[in-house]
């Protein structure tokens, strides 16, 4: 699987790391303990198809990177970076 | 079979011999030929023994689709077994075995087995073994008794355990175009996308390019095809815009066009010095060429496995590309034409065609002139029903047949015969686009499975889509490679072939079923009863027909017999055969030795990581322990000391005087930026934002779910610049959790991080007289308590090099941290060494760091093992109420809060012995034959030379309400056991006057 | 149906093989069970079982949407053991292993359980260390271990082993489960189907659930490829699927990440490797099967996946692993390499439950560890769809263990699916 980081063009997928699924989001960090929080740590949506997920690419850049991605096939349709060129 | 050299053809030098030796036995042949060339050149006919029933075997086939003949390469004591005669070049000195025989090839008492061949049948292991119910070979002892022998009757070579030291290399390529096979289809494709400048990579698993070309017989352009290809691949290779790989086997289609291939660099001589054997291929195309050509399938008859019978297009081939014959006298049984122009070559090469025995009645106009042409006595309407002659093919028997019924009328009549070719149509070498994905289809008329709809990155051509014939492949590869490049088709008149006229589609016959054992699969011996057996047993789709008779799980990976193997259960089952299903092929298409795959790190698993003093390290008696990939010093031991002995005196040292430890494999991490305190505040669970420049803190993180995470200080070294440290273990894991906060969750905050462990060397010197060796080698700072006060940071030089000076203490005692550059590493290192010598000052490892800090009740990972929190560990004082924290919001969750949690301890051994980590602790003392009723276990422990005793740090069901009372030690394993008193982890100066004082 | 026996295969043997009977039937659906089972796998099937002969339940349907096992019972590298840290899981590992070691008896089928013992390589004092604290605790619960200390009794064990004290990550001993050991795979489903099936269960392939039929927030039954199928009981045993089915449900959120983990096997070779031996400086075990075969493993490739294929840097890696514990093998050579999908959960234990939903039973999260699991998680499955309640070896695993906090992480690597 290739992985195409906007910084460093297309890699090897052995050079990033899976950060799992990009469509969590993460509480109001003063909330407590509840299905909120529960949700963001501990429930996947674990899509069957495209699945917006994060990756890393630890072995370059070290950029998060938001990819698309078809579970049942591997064929990315997008990468774009978590936090823009301007970051 | 009485195989002999013919006297001309082949791209085989006759001017030079080759000598090696096939068990033992001095054998020559030509450079150029196989193993299997120069065998049967030398009229070996039997080659190997069968898996199951250990028959003799020849044989079969002419490249990676041999089932039978398969031999181990001794290179001395190390072995490479199960490699197809088919696919080793012969080279002077090569040293083969036949295996899976005893005591010799010729009589293998295994072969027995074949006796109770229906004793022996599909899934017979599963109805028995199963042994009594009761008495002493109850439950699995029968089982694995039988197991016994079964395993060493199956296998079939020998691997050695003799280290190999060969060497195995990795290579990244890219390029535009990747076609795989070198057929007229493949040097066509190549030669067209060439043409458009990109870069073209083209894989040849043979050592010659050509494929069928090499042994067509035909005529390409006017010339013997054999010659138009190496003419063409010739022309390629000039090119600079081409790279041909010879001897490399395409065998994985990996996600995004990546494709894995071996290259057999030096199989086939000696290696030259410094030369790997195999080279592991990743190549990344934009697009691929899949040009991989076809395998013939064989025809289904009792006695087919008999040495002597083989694929026509094999016996072609040994005649075509090796110019050798592999019988004298040869008959041939087929369903289709193309075995008609194997029988031509063969005859045009010197052999005699005994008969042409075909199951149809009926066939091409073309195909009988090349019948009349050879000679040969031509059956159509005939089948094969039977073959003798032991260990080498004397006759064959046939009878009418009626392709239709599958009925055989009348009486069998024998042919003598040295060789039987058969031929019972092709199937297509679809492995690569299925496992790039899809699901392959059957045609009908060729009556056989071609590859799914193209996707995306590659494209098909020639024998691999279904284009059998070389006008076809030429006009397909032609295509391909024009449309691989985005180029418009050439309107050039493409290569013209000459050849004769024949009818590719065979007959749908797969089977002659008659009496006696036919065999499908020819490694397993999977018999059609089998199948039909598989069949009544209600294992009827193919991956249960696969894995209920093993059919197809061999070496060969079923090439010749998934297909045949299919047809007869569709048949049995009343089906048409996709409705039987079809394999998916997974990687790899031919097998791959593991060597290739770990290339350089085959012998050099992992990188090493050294600090910048580990020479010196091992220079003043460390013995080095890993830690990871670092490598640290476990002690510095003196001549005849103990590893107890030489802890317990350089953690004494400390305590009384002075000692220094290497800390340079801490994680450094550079958090800089305006808002740097603020995002500490946020991934620690302490406030940072508050610290004032030039101070360091001790920080504990958690992780989201509220469980410990990682602890260690944080210098602020200005308003904006904070130098973070982790454990060694945790180094990338925090590194990498903080990255993800950063990016993901606060990328407002604005922060950089840099992982800086490389960059800084450090030493931590610990001791009452750490200050004083400080003070006689620091220059450009006061050390003096004033200036340096506890958790003050300063910064000098040592010996001329710029130092960042720390005062912490994880021993409890005054005690230091100085990190400078790692290019000043070892200097500073030799320079506190010598301020230190007048105060006694010794290095000291990681059993005393230890010793030091379980005095001390100090956790480590042992303790945050990422299952306790920070009120088991006694950290809730680090929890701030002041602010949320990456973990704050679950670790008050009621499973992490619970009164029965492990908790940290102390732990003293009453009996004054030495206990290990992982010892449990039981409430009371029991029987060491019954240990039951862990209430928890040991983390460190060490003798405590401060305190004078055995003691250790404990993770104890409600920890804290035990203090004060007693356990039992119990560690069956290695059978220590005894009484322990429960303690604060404060063991040693729990006021902390020593770090302060 | 008869049984399987010496006498049934002399006896077959000498009528040609020609009487032999499917080893189970092939049914149609009927229009209502007491159970349906959603998922012909290992679990499945042993679930069916169980519920026939320990609760007495028969009129049960087992759905399978392809051919029987064609999920991880036949895509795994068969290795059964008990040797787990926490007490909830080695004590229902042990109850699987006490049931693995009369499986064959009492399915009258060969699973080819051979207890040839697993080895963990431990390559520090500080492994070592971590290996004795899950020995003791493994001892204090009944379980057998034993310590092997120093580099030449490990390699007096397994010959070939690199012992040398300049191997990369030299060996200073291990962990030995002597009980433990490999199945053949296939076998265990095949027998469970078998004698589910003479027991009444009705085993339906090629019969996909498409969705659940509900009454109000109860499920009483499915939508399958061959029809609806009511139930009293719907029991959903997918893992692997497990995150498609449920949505299928409404449940479109499970605290599982499905992953891709590969095997291999190298060509069969005589006698090579007689245990079960795990590479403590990364992540790998080996085997050799009854035909020869070395069977491996390594890590998940590490991403949401649900195609069963995988990709060569795991391939390259498990490789290296192989060949520095076994330099010899550096010329074996990989035959087939296959994919299967784990449910990965978040503590890296798995779930077996009431609900979520009222009417539905819930078995999935195996991890890698499904196949060991095989028969105690059909075994307690089956006790929790017949009473309502949960086993007592499985009444840790729950689902709403995450929200409380009462986590089951042999591995302490947090909600860190890949890490499992």
């Amino acid at each position: 699987m290739l992985i195409g980081c906007p910084y460093c063009g297309p890699r090897d997928v052995g050079e990033f790391t899976y950060q799992g699924d990009a469509n969590r989001k993460r509480p109001d960090p003063a909330s407590p303990a509840g299905a909120e929080w529960e949700r963001y740590v501990y429930e996947r949506t674990n899509t069957a198809g495209e699945h917006r997920e994060y990756w890393q690419h630890s072995g370059g850049c070290r950029a998060h990177l938001v990819v698309t991605r078809n579970t049942v096939t591997h064929a990315i349709s997008s990468v774009t970076l978590v936090r823009g060129d301007d970051a | 079979m009485s195989g002999r050299r013919a006297n001309a053809g082949g791209q085989v030098d006759r001017t030079r011999t080759i000598r090696f030796t096939f068990d033992g036995k001095p054998m020559t042949g030509h450079p150029g030929d196989t193993l299997a060339s120069a065998l049967l050149a030398g009229g070996v006919s039997v080659v190997g023994r069968s898996f199951k029933y250990h028959r003799p075997r020849g044989i079969f086939s002419a490249g990676v689709d041999e089932p039978s003949a398969l031999v181990t390469v001794v290179n001395g004591a190390v072995r490479e077994p199960n490699v197809p005669a088919t696919a080793i070049d012969i080279f002077d000195g090569l040293v083969v075995e036949s295996q899976n025989r005893f005591p010799s090839l010729g009589f293998d008492i295994g072969a027995v087995n074949g006796l109770f061949g229906g004793l022996f049948s599909a899934g017979f292991y599963y109805k028995t073994f199963m042994g009594p119910v009761v008495g002493p070979l109850k439950g699995t002892r029968f089982w694995m008794l039988c197991e016994w022998f079964i395993r060493r009757a199956a296998g079939l070579g020998r691997a050695g355990h003799a280290t190999d030291h060969a060497r195995y290399e990795r290579m990244n390529a890219f390029c535009d175009v990747l076609v795989v096979g070198s057929g007229p289809a493949g040097l066509m494709a190549a030669r067209a996308a060439a043409a458009s400048g990109k870069q073209v990579m083209l894989a040849e698993q043979d050592p010659l390019p050509g494929g069928s070309a090499r042994s067509s017989g035909e005529t390409i352009d006017g010339m013997p095809a054999a010659e138009w290809a190496a003419r063409v691949a010739g022309e390629l290779a000039a090119m600079e815009n081409v790279r041909i790989l010879p001897r490399t086997t395409v065998w994985g289609y990996y996600d995004g066009n990546v494709l894995a291939a071996l290259e057999r660099v030096s199989d086939h001589r000696p290696a030259e010095k410094g030369e790997p054997r195999h080279r592991h291929w990743v190549i990344r195309a934009g697009r691929v060429v899949l040009s991989t050509g076809a395998f013939e399938r064989p025809l289904v008859f009792p006695g087919n496995d008999r040495p002597g019978v083989m694929l026509a297009g094999a016996a072609q081939r040994y005649a075509g590309a090796f110019g050798v014959l592999p019988g004298e006298r040869i008959a041939v049984f087929a369903n289709n034409d193309t075995a008609y122009r194997a029988a031509a070559a063969l005859h045009r090469a010197g052999a005699r065609i005994a008969a042409i025995v075909d199951v149809r009645r009926e066939v091409s106009a073309a195909a009988l002139a090349l019948a009349v042409e050879t000679g040969a006595e031509h059956l159509p309407g005939h089948a094969v029903v039977a073959t003798s002659g032991g260990n080498a093919l004397k006759d064959i028997s046939v009878q009418r047949f009626d392709a239709a019924t599958g009925a055989l009328p009348g009486e069998t009549r024998r042919i003598e015969a040295d060789c039987l070719a058969v031929s019972g149509g092709w199937s297509p070498a679809i492995h690569l686009a299925s496992q790039a994905g899809g699901a392959a289809r059957w045609d009908e008329r060729l009556q056989a499975f071609l590859p799914p709809e193209p996707s995306k990155p590659w494209l098909g051509a020639g024998a691999f889509t279904g284009a059998f014939t070389t006008q076809e492949a030429i006009v397909e590869g032609l295509a391909a490679g024009a449309a691989a490049t985005g180029q418009k088709p050439s309107r050039r008149k493409p290569p013209q072939v000459e050849t004769a006229d024949l009818d590719v589609a065979p007959a749908p016959v797969f089977e002659i079923d008659a009496k006696g054992k036919a065999f499908v699969d020819l490694q397993h011996d999977v018999t059609a009863e089998d199948v039909r057996l598989a069949h009544r047993e209600g294992f009827v789709s193919v991956e249960h027909l696969k894995r209920y008779t093993t059919l197809g799980m061999a070496t060969d990976q079923g090439k010749t017999s998934n297909v045949p193997g299919l047809a007869i259960m569709a048949r049995a089952a009343g089906k048409a055969i996709p409705e039987v299903g079809t394999t998916r092929f997974r990687p790899p298409f031919s097998a791959v030795s593991l060597g290739s795959l770990a290339a350089e790190r085959h012998g050099d698993l992992r990188p090493e990581r050294l600090t910048p003093m580990h020479d010196w390290h091992a220079e003043h008696g460390a013995r080095m322990l890993a830690a990871g990939l670092w490598f640290r010093p476990q002690i510095y031991g003196l001549p005849g000391e103990t590893v107890e002995q030489a802890y317990v005196r350089e953690a004494a040292a400390v305590r009384d005087s002075v000692g220094f430890v290497d800390v340079s494999t801490l994680g450094k991490i550079a958090v800089q930026g305006p808002d740097a305190g603020e995002f500490l505040d946020r991934v620690y669970t302490n406030m940072f934002s508050t610290l004032s420049v030039g101070k360091a803190r001790y920080g504990l993180m958690l992780r989201e779910d509220g469980l410990a995470f990682d602890d260690g200080t944080t210098w602020r070294l200005g308003e904006h610049e904070f130098l973070m440290t982790t454990t060694t273990a945790n180094a990338g894991k925090v590194m990498q959790h903080l990255e993800y906060l950063l990016d993901i969750v606060w990328p407002e905050l604005r922060v950089h991080l840099t992982s800086v462990t490389d960059q800084w060397a450090g030493a931590a010197v610990a001791g009452p007289k750490a200050r004083a060796v400080l003070a006689a080698c620091v220059t450009g700072t006061a050390v003096d308590n004033e200036t340096l006060p506890f958790m003050g940071i300063v910064r000098g030089e040592i010996d001329g090099a710029p130092v960042t000076i720390c005062r912490l203490s994880f021993s409890g005692e005054m005690a230091f941290e100085v990190y400078c550059g790692a290019g000043h590493g070892l200097q500073v290192w030799e320079a506190l060494m010598e301020a230190g010598k007048p105060f006694g000052m010794v290095p000291y490892g990681l059993e005393a760091l230890g010793t030091l800090r379980i005095e001390k009740g100090h956790v480590t990972g042992s303790e945050i093992d990422g299952r306790t929190t920070a009120r088991d560990l006694h950290l809730d004082w680090m929890l701030s109420k002041k602010k949320p924290f990456v973990g704050s919001a679950m670790m008050d969750r009621e499973g992490l809060t619970a009164p029965e949690r492990l908790q940290l301890v102390g732990v003293v051994a009453l009996d004054n012995r030495a206990f290990g980590n992982g010892a449990h602790l039981v409430e009371a003392q029991q029987d060491p034959a019954d240990p039951h009723g862990s209430i928890g276990h040991v983390t460190a422990n060490c003798f405590s030379p401060a305190l004078g005793r055995y003691v250790g740090l404990a993770l104890v069901k409600g920890g804290k309400a035990r203090h004060g009372s007693r356990a039992w030690l119990s560690d069956p394993l290695r059978k220590r056991f005894g009484p322990v008193e429960i303690v604060s982890h404060h063991m040693f100066d729990p006021e902390g006057s020593r770090m302060h004082g | 149906m008869a049984e399987y026996s010496v006498f049934s295969l002399l006896k077959n043997s000498i009528s040609g093989n020609r009487d032999w009977k499917p080893a189970w039937r092939k049914p149609d659906p009927k229009p209502e069970y007491d159970v349906v089972i959603v998922g012909g796998g290992g679990h499945g099937l042993s679930t069916a079982y169980y519920l026939a002969k320990e609760h007495g339940l028969t009129n049960v349907a087992v759905l399978e949407k392809g051919w029987l096992g064609s999920g991880n019972i036949g895509r795994n590298t068969t290795i059964v053991r008990s040797n787990y840290l926490l007490p909830e899981n080695s004590r229902f590992y042990e109850h699987s292993m006490k049931l693995w070691e009369g499986l064959s008896h009492d399915l009258n089928y060969n699973v080819m359980f051979s207890q040839r013992g697993i080895l963990n390589l431990a390559h520090t004092p500080g492994q070592l260390d971590d290996f004795a604290r899950r020995g003791n605790a493994m001892r204090h619960e009944g379980i057998d271990a034993e310590l092997v200390v120093g580099a030449e009794a490990v390699g007096r064990m397994v010959p070939g082993l690199d012992v040398s004290a300049n191997a990369r990550f030299p060996i200073v001993g291990g962990l030995v489960q002597p009980r433990a050991g490999t199945a053949r795979h296939d076998a265990v489903a095949w027998g469970y189907a078998r004698a589910a099936d003479r027991r009444g269960v009705d085993i339906l392939e090629n019969c996909e659930v498409t969705g659940f039929l509900r009454e109000g927030d109860r499920v009483v039954g499915v939508t399958t490829t061959r029809g609806d199928i009511r139930a009293r009981k719907v029991a959903v045993a997918v893992a692997g699927s497990t995150g498609r089915v449920m949505k299928l449900a409404g449940v479109d959120e499970m605290p599982i990440e499905s992953h891709v983990l590969q095997a291999f096997v190298s060509e069969s070779l005589k006698p090579v490797l007689h245990t079960v031996v795990t590479f403590g400086a990364g992540h790998l075990y080996a085997s050799q099967s009854d035909k020869g075969g070395l069977v491996f493993g390594g890590d998940i490739d590490g991403y949401n996946s649900y195609a069963q294929r995988g990709n060569l840097p795991v391939v390259e890696d498990v490789a290296s692993e192989f060949v520095a514990m076994f330099p010899g093998f550096s010329r074996v050579r990989l035959l087939r390499s296959w994919g299967g999908i784990m449910d990965m959960s978040m503590d890296g234990s798995p779930i077996i439950t009431t609900g979520p939903l009222p009417g539905m039973y819930l078995n999935c999260g195996w991890c890698y560890g499904g196949f060991k699991a095989t028969p105690a998680s059909g075994w307690c499955f089956a006790h929790t769809i017949a009473r309502d309640e949960p086993h007592a070896l499985s009444a840790a695993f729950t689902l709403d263990r995450f929200r409380r906090g009462i986590l089951i992480d042999e591995k302490g690597v947090g909600a860190t699916p890949r890490l499992h």
